[in-house]
């Protein structure tokens, strides 16, 4: 938003700086950061093949939800988003060493970025399979919603119900708010939790989400438009000529939030400093050449550019694949040609709502090693950086809608 | 921390000059307001679906808007998009399709629906089995592309920033039945820390759809008095056996006091303060101490720079179900103590049912009439009271009050509280 973006910078000066203390991050690479780090410099990995073939998931690594999630009980009532979702949190916390800290935790702010639940493809299947045979379909309908639907599944259905099982599961109370919208439900959760830090709204915030994309429902609403990628995998940036398409993921990744003055007090490290968050919208109403989503990427950029240091600045991309949104943001980091780039769901696949905190969450481990990972494609737009990396612009072009950039800072 | 630039308009009363609503009730806030102080109710038998097999058959929908073939999330973009022509044509702000602030939408979660999934399904023209890898073979046609879009989480936000031209990142979110007050809370911070003079603030739902209906349906949530469906909703009394599950809209234009008086706009009211506090215990359950509720209401009246004896009106959750009112009347008393024997607490759920994610916006909407007019709309259908529950819920009948500070309690599933101290134009 162009107006959001003059706010920011203008608040610059006076704002309280903002930390992140803490992030619990999941994926198929693995669990936590130096799994995560280790494999960003290795090739990147072949998604899920045969199960959903012809189209591929990157799956989530095997994950001991007991570690995080002790109750087998609280396990039983989610799904499988809820529990990586939870999970995540817990191991945010655990980073921030919030976990357990019961004063702390109530006073928590809480923004999840999340989507919906489950279905029950059994049941599913067996309705849609009797419908088309009934006499009356939309009582057949009633009946076997009433006698087959899990009274239970739709609390793992709501999206506000990641949330509330992370305040049962880890305690956090503040305050709890859950954002819709996929990706871009990930940038405004980021931004709405640094903006109410740096006006002094809050003190600490726990802000991210989870997805399951092991979901046949899933690939048939992103197949609705064509977003998904079919017949072999490909980096990112190579999907083009193939007309575009994204690898679904299942990945959680929460980060904690906090201001300096309350990260100092509490001795807790930083893992580096949020400067800050941009959302922005651009008109893609009969933008076929994504020309708006360029124009509004380069908009955010101008509003960071002065703040950016030449030489020590990377983007970490959450280009999904999806076109022509792709495209847009290949257009506009060609206008940047000195910045190396990065592009995660070459490895970790695309997962909508917790794609940004996640890439977020991965910036922070190139700042604490001081240097960005190996390039992950032979398409020319990933190139080596030679020199320590200061800052780091991790960005967002939803796959449908919706631009983001962070403004990530080393502290040292 | 006491060191942020902004703290001098942290708990800064904010504006609302333009307020729009639809509920079963009828369209605009006219009708509504008519309709509610005259103890009507909006309840009626369901006919959009039939209602073979199911235990409760009734529900506040809005037929008067048609869609079809039907859709919640369509039926709660058209309800959104009439109550924000409504607000905004009220306040008098911007031109025509370029509001001048960002969108906080208060929306229930979107979902692939009965009706998409049917007609995918005819697309196959099978009688086997049909399991979602048949579908995902028959969605390569492209010919279903439209669905992508109407089936995703952000399309609602996204059809209002066009439509009305709201400015940045339009954020859809979701508190589950407190989501109405979530949007207007998230709309008084931006202003108050500055980054936004104005906003716009929905809460929609049109979800009376067959899965919708059976999963509160399934969780035992619903009322079951299906005979007379107007007196089904039965908040606070001894009788009382669920919510009844209904649709509705409202937006509320939030401005600051200073750009609303600069510009001239009336000002209708004030959002004064906003608290809120999340409950640990369980999914569905309020923690049995009431400890949540009774922080989350202490919350908003500290955030107005009130005490609890200044309040003098409650629009409260009150949805009719055993737990909930029994929940809320331990965290008011808690908080008001004696007082809440004679503050005056009435359901406006009685009449219009529970109208979920749209509900937190429609009860501030119709808190502030009740501020403007100084009369108290009734909880109707109150005939066996509940001595356990011993409050001044403003019996089947409407009447004048003298309100200057108002609570608006909205709690929902996921352990989700907020509450909204609502005021006049101060003087």
């Amino acid at each position: 938003m162009a107006d959001a973006a003059r706010e920011t910078s203008a608040r610059e000066t006076s704002a309280r700086e903002t930390w992140i203390t803490g992030v619990g991050i999941v994926s198929c690479l693995g669990e936590g950061p130096e799994v995560h780090w280790r494999r960003l410099s290795e090739p990147p990995p072949l998604p899920e093949m045969q199960a959903y073939a012809p189209h591929m998931v990157h799956t989530l690594a095997p994950v001991e939800f007991d570690k995080q999630i002790p109750k087998k009980g609280d396990q039983r009532q989610m799904e499988a988003w809820q529990r990586i979702g939870t999970y995540a949190a817990g191991l945010a916390l655990d980073s921030a060493g919030a976990k357990g800290k019961a004063e702390l935790l109530a006073r928590m702010d809480m923004i999840v970025a999340a989507g919906g639940g489950e279905r029950d493809e059994k049941v599913d299947s067996a309705i849609m399979s009797g419908m088309a045979r009934a006499a009356n379909p939309e009582a057949f309908l009633n009946e076997h919603l009433m006698s087959d639907l899990r009274p239970t599944l739709f609390l793992a259905q709501l999206s506000n119900l990641l949330a509330g099982n992370i305040s049962i599961v880890h305690g956090v109370t503040g305050s709890s708010r859950t954002f819709m919208g996929e990706e871009q439900s990930g940038v405004d959760a980021v931004r709405i939790a640094h903006a109410r830090i740096e006006a002094g709204q809050s003190d600490i915030a726990l802000v991210g989400g989870a997805h399951n994309g092991e979901r046949h429902d899933l690939l048939m609403l992103y197949g609705f438009g064509g977003h998904v990628l079919t017949d072999g995998f490909a980096p990112v940036w190579e999907r083009a000529a193939r007309g575009g398409g994204m690898v679904i993921a299942s990945l959680g990744a929460f980060l904690v939030l906090e201001a300096r003055e309350h990260a100092l007090a509490r001795d807790a490290k930083p893992l580096a400093r949020l400067s800050a968050v941009l959302a922005d919208r651009s008109n893609r109403k009969g933008d076929s050449t994504g020309d708006g989503t360029k124009a509004t990427l380069t908009r955010m950029w101008s509003t960071l550019a002065p703040q950016l240091s030449s030489g020590h600045t990377a983007v970490i991309s959450g280009a999904s694949g999806a076109e022509p949104a792709t495209a847009a943001e290949r257009a506009f980091l060609a206008t940047v040609p000195d910045v190396p780039v990065r592009a995660t769901g070459t490895y970790i696949g695309h997962a909508f709502e917790p794609q940004f905190p996640m890439n977020i969450a991965l910036a922070t481990l190139a700042l604490g090693h001081d240097k960005l990972f190996s390039p992950g494609d032979s398409s020319g737009v990933e190139r080596a950086m030679a020199g320590s990396v200061e800052q780091i612009v991790v960005t967002s072009v939803g796959h449908w809608r919706g631009e983001g950039m962070a403004l990530l800072r080393a502290v040292r | 921390m006491a060191s942020s630039p902004k703290e001098t308009t942290v708990g800064a009363p904010v504006a609302v000059t333009g307020i729009g609503v639809v509920t079963s009730l009828g369209t605009g806030i006219a009708d509504n307001w008519r309709k509610l102080t005259a103890g009507q109710s909006g309840i009626r038998r369901i006919s959009r679906f039939p209602t073979d097999a199911l235990r409760t058959t009734i529900a506040g929908t809005v037929d008067f808007v048609p869609v079809e073939p039907f859709c919640s999330t369509t039926l709660a973009e058209r309800l959104a998009d009439l109550v924000a022509e409504e607000a905004i044509t009220q306040a008098s702000i911007g031109a025509k399709g370029d509001f001048p602030g960002p969108l906080f939408l208060a929306v229930a979660p979107v979902e692939i629906e009965w009706s998409h999934r049917e007609a995918v399904a005819a697309e196959l023209r099978s009688n086997d089995a049909v399991t979602y890898n048949d579908l995902l073979r028959v969605i390569t046609s492209g010919r279903f592309h439209d669905f992508h879009q109407r089936c995703l989480f952000g399309s609602v936000g996204e059809h209002l920033a066009d439509r009305f031209g709201t400015k940045g990142s339009p954020i859809s979110l979701s508190t589950a039945c407190a989501s109405g007050a979530t949007a207007i809370q998230l709309g008084v911070e931006a202003i108050r820390r500055g980054e936004t003079e104005v906003a716009l603030c929905i809460g929609t739902d049109g979800s009376v759809n067959q899965e919708a209906f059976i999963r509160f349906s399934l969780l035992s949530a619903l009322s079951t008095s299906n005979e007379v469906p107007e007196k089904a909703a039965k908040p606070f009394s001894k009788n009382r056996d669920g919510f009844v599950m209904a649709e509705g809209a409202a937006a509320l234009v939030l401005e600051s006091l200073e750009h609303a008086k600069a510009r001239g706009a009336k000002i209708l009211g004030v959002i004064e303060g906003c608290g809120e506090m999340a409950d640990s215990f369980h999914r569905t359950r309020s923690s049995p101490d009431g400890k949540p509720i009774i922080g989350c209401i202490r919350n908003a009246i500290a955030d107005a720079g009130l005490t609890p004896d200044d309040i003098d009106y409650i629009n409260p959750h009150g949805t009719g179900t055993s737990e909930n009112d029994k929940m809320e009347y331990l965290g008011v008393a808690g908080v008001l103590g004696e007082r809440s024997k004679s503050v005056p607490v009435s359901s406006n759920k009685s009449m219009i049912g529970h109208t979920l994610s749209a509900a937190g916006a429609v009860e501030a909407v119709f808190t502030l009439l009740t501020l403007e007019h100084q009369r108290l709309p009734p909880t109707i259908n109150y005939e066996i009271p509940d001595p356990a529950i011993p409050l001044d819920v403003v019996p089947n009948v409407a009447r004048d009050g003298k309100v200057r500070h108002a609570l608006s309690n909205s709690f929902g599933f996921g352990g989700q509280n907020v509450s909204l101290v609502l005021g006049r134009e101060p003087a």
